[in-house]
């Protein structure tokens, strides 16, 4: 019985993690554009031009 | 020394920076060609080589593109321009309103996710208790779980059941009663209890019940609210694309395109043949015919010049016209029309719910069961203790968990389905107010036919003829000219476009050839005399030396009006006609229809007269329409719909916008709405049966924590499964059991 001690919290804490992972999906667009995603999955190409990563003019 | 050097290197690209820090702006757009992961690569990949742009990315569920740039560099009219060379439409999206709505979903979204996280945990430690019972759990191991579920259900419960909480509070502080009186009542009572319980450390523990209440109803209404989400988004995109750009004239001479909202009075717009007008104005230059079917209904062009007032959404069927824009507020026509829709409005009145009407029912059933138990254990002398826990567990077994999902599942369901069928719902009762209906009245132009002019087929027309006066018409834009043109590429005839044709605006087209002068144009033009008034609006045909040829033109019809009438006589519904058009156009339509109640030449607030008047006959109307004269009564019907190229205001008073040229989506959406509305019944009785199943149970005290725990997800589940079959079932139009004439 000692072992739920550790135990319950253990599943808790990890079950928070799992809960502050969604939340921080959610706050970050994760979830925007659920169709397109699966579409970017399967692109070979480089990451398109998301974000900064638009090469810079030289 | 070298450290000077140094610094000074330092500081050359950070003052650098500083300097012209590029501004940003975001600006969305909406690309309704978005249709695969491609295009989301061809229209990213394009705008990275676009200057000035230094993010894009496109959303292929919202069928959207968010743009940000450098207005130093680039401006939106330049990345539309960019999107549209990749071969895609694109527009400004109307901004506003839609980030508003996006943040309530994303609002119920973390409080979903709290729940659902609460509501497994507690289960956890619940089925723990439970499976205890049979074995060797001891009480203060027992205690201990149900202290370890409160610790996780009481700030869980505080948090995501706050959207019940404050719809209940607003909804009784306006003392009325909806769905999120009981159901709050019974999440609140339940915790309260479970924690009373818990501190006493006896075995009425309802934490994971509570918990599993609130997830499963946040799901019902995240799945609600996101549907909606999704088909004003949809709206919205369709009305983005239609807005309009206005060329304006600057007091220097420059020219430059501006979208029409950023128009101020005073400001000259240029209008090219063929193009929209963008605000109400009066002409300063220029003579030209204007297209006002979708004002007015009217479906002849009327002849404008200096001076004549034009109202925004106008075509300019012609000949380039100058435009100065005027104010809104001393526009006769849409302040008139807005006063009338916000009658309109008003007679509507208030709609209550299904749901809404079945709590106020409901909830004093409940309330009053709950006190009655307690009363009967009192009196049976069982004192307080037992009298409450047995109270509230009737109250947590009556809480409305189905009959709150009952509805908006089988909402969601209808919705969806009429979504992927190009129907969108708009309103959140626009569905329950469709079922009702048993009238339908409809506009002419522009919603029973097309709102262009086509070449009427019962006149005979050679050939020959035909290619030539199209050879004249193809260099004109005006659409009696373009009728003429598809009249002739329909029927495969082959014609050369003339050159050296000149425009008369108002008039027509004349072209010099050896002979003489070919004319093709209005009576006056060609020099012939009318005798009959119906042949007024016709083009004539004139070449030298031969008798002018007249065509006859018509508003066609929708090809599937006929059927979608029909079918909608065939189940009892009473079909009106009532439109702004000539009355003999009416007339040729409702004839051919075989519609009996119609009435042409119908000002707006005629049209509301007409709405009132059904109403106090007991008849319930949907209203179909599309033009600005139409919007009043589409605020005041009892339901709205418009087809998809409907002017803005009205496409806003309508609860539903359907797309494509078939009428048949009206059809569809009243068998969708009405099953809707069966099937929202249906629920009720699953939801009443579990009620009467296990309230006997719960006011007799055979309650456990575990049985309410089933029941409570078991009826749920039920409730949700029946409402999908919804989106698959097939449907056919039930018979109105409309009150006989």
């Amino acid at each position: 019985m000692t072992s739920l001690a550790w135990l319950i919290p253990a599943a808790l804490f990890l079950g928070l993690l799992g809960l502050a992972a969604f939340l921080w999906a959610l706050k970050n667009g994760q979830f925007e554009d659920l169709e397109g995603a699966g579409w970017r999955a399967i692109d070979d190409a480089p990451p398109g031009p998301q974000g900064k990563s638009k090469p810079e003019p030289d | 020394m070298e450290g000077a050097v140094t610094e000074a290197r330092i500081a050359a690209p950070a003052a650098d920076t500083a300097a012209p820090v590029p501004a940003r702006e975001t600006h969305i757009f909406t690309a309704p060609e978005i249709m695969c992961g491609g295009c989301l690569k061809t229209i990213e990949s394009t705008l990275a080589d676009t200057p000035g742009v230094l993010n894009a990315r496109a959303n292929l569920s919202a069928r959207r593109v968010t743009v940000t740039l450098d207005p130093a560099i680039t401006s939106p009219e330049l990345v539309i321009a960019a999107i549209k060379g990749a071969g895609f439409s694109a527009a400004p999206l109307i901004d506003g309103r839609d980030e508003v709505h996006a943040a309530r979903v994303s609002e119920l979204m973390p409080r979903v996710g709290v729940a659902g996280f609460a509501a497994a945990n507690i289960m956890l430690l619940s089925v723990s208790v439970w499976s205890g019972h049979a074995s060797d759990m001891d009480d203060s191991m027992k205690t201990l779980f149900h202290w370890i579920s409160a610790l996780i259900a009481l700030p869980a419960i505080a948090y995501a059941g706050q959207p019940f909480f404050k719809s209940a509070y607003a909804a009784l502080s306006a003392r009325r009663l909806n769905m999120d009186v009981p159901i709050s009542l019974g999440i609140t009572l339940a915790t309260a209890m479970s924690f009373a319980q818990t501190m006493r450390g006896t075995d009425h523990v309802y934490f994971d019940a509570a918990a599993m209440l609130v997830f499963f109803l946040l799901i019902g209404r995240l799945l609600d609210e996101s549907m909606r989400a999704r088909t004003r988004s949809a709206a919205e995109n369709l009305m983005s694309l239609k807005a309009l750009t206005a060329t304006i004239l600057d007091k220097d001479g420059s020219v430059r395109q501006i979208p029409s909202r950023n128009l101020e009075p005073g400001m000259t717009m240029i209008i090219a043949a063929g193009e929209r007008i963008a605000a109400d104005g009066i002409v300063i230059d220029g003579t030209s015919e204007i297209d006002e079917s979708l004002i007015t209904g009217e479906t002849l062009p009327k002849v404008v010049s200096r001076g004549t007032r034009v109202h925004a959404g106008t075509l300019n069927a012609a000949s380039p016209l100058r435009v100065e824009t005027t104010a809104t507020e001393d526009n006769t026509l849409l302040a008139e029309l807005s006063r009338l829709m916000l009658a309109g409005e008003q007679t509507r009145g208030r709609y209550v719910r299904l749901a809404d009407r079945a709590a106020r029912l409901y909830a004093p059933a409940v309330h009053l069961l709950g006190l009655s138990t307690l009363i009967g254990w009192l009196v049976t002398g069982h004192g307080w203790e037992i009298a409450l826990t047995n109270a509230i567990a009737v109250l947590i077994i009556t809480c409305p968990c189905a009959l709150a999902l009952a509805v908006p599942a089988v909402q969601v369901a209808a919705i969806s389905r009429l979504f992927g069928q190009g129907v969108l719902v708009k309103a959140a009762d626009g569905l329950e107010r469709l079922s009702e209906v048993d009238t339908i009245v409809f506009d002419k132009t522009g919603t029973l036919s097309l709102g262009e002019p086509s070449l009427a087929l019962d006149q005979p027309i050679d050939a020959d003829v035909l290619a030539r006066a199209a050879g004249l018409a193809v260099m004109s834009r005006h659409p009696y000219a373009q009728a003429m043109v598809r009249a002739a590429r329909g029927r495969g005839i082959a014609f050369e476009p003339q050159l050296g044709v000149a425009e008369s605006p108002g008039s027509g087209l004349s072209m010099a050839t050896p002979e003489g002068e070919e004319r093709l144009g209005s009576a006056l033009f060609t020099g012939v005399t009318v005798t009959d008034p119906r042949q007024a609006a016709s083009l004539w045909y004139a070449r030298p030396g031969r008798a002018a040829i007249g065509f006859r033109f018509e508003d066609r019809l929708r090809s599937d009006a006929p059927d979608t009438i029909a079918a909608l006589q065939a189940a009892g519904y009473q079909i009106e006609i009532l439109s702004g058009d000539r009355p003999d156009a009416v007339a040729d339509a409702a004839t051919a229809l075989g519609v009996a109640l119609f009435k042409g030449g119908v000002r707006p607030d005629e049209k509301l007269a007409r709405l009132a008047a059904l109403k106090q006959q007991g008849r319930i109307a949907l209203m179909v329409g599309d033009g600005l004269n139409d919007a009043p009564a589409l605020a005041a019907g009892h339901a709205s719909m418009s087809p998809s190229a409907a002017a803005d205001i009205s496409q806003n008073a309508a609860d539903a916008v359907f797309q494509g040229e078939k009428l048949g989506a009206v059809v569809e959406t009243l068998k969708v709405a009405r099953r809707a509305h069966r099937m929202a019944l249906e629920n009720f009785g699953i939801a009443i049966l579990y009620n009467i199943a296990f309230v006997p149970m719960a006011v007799m005290g055979y309650v456990t924590p575990l049985l309410a725990a089933i029941a409570m997800s078991t009826s749920s589940i039920l409730v949700t499964g029946n409402a999908l079959r919804l989106r698959s079932m097939k449907l056919k139009l039930d018979r109105v059991a409309g009150k006989q004439e």
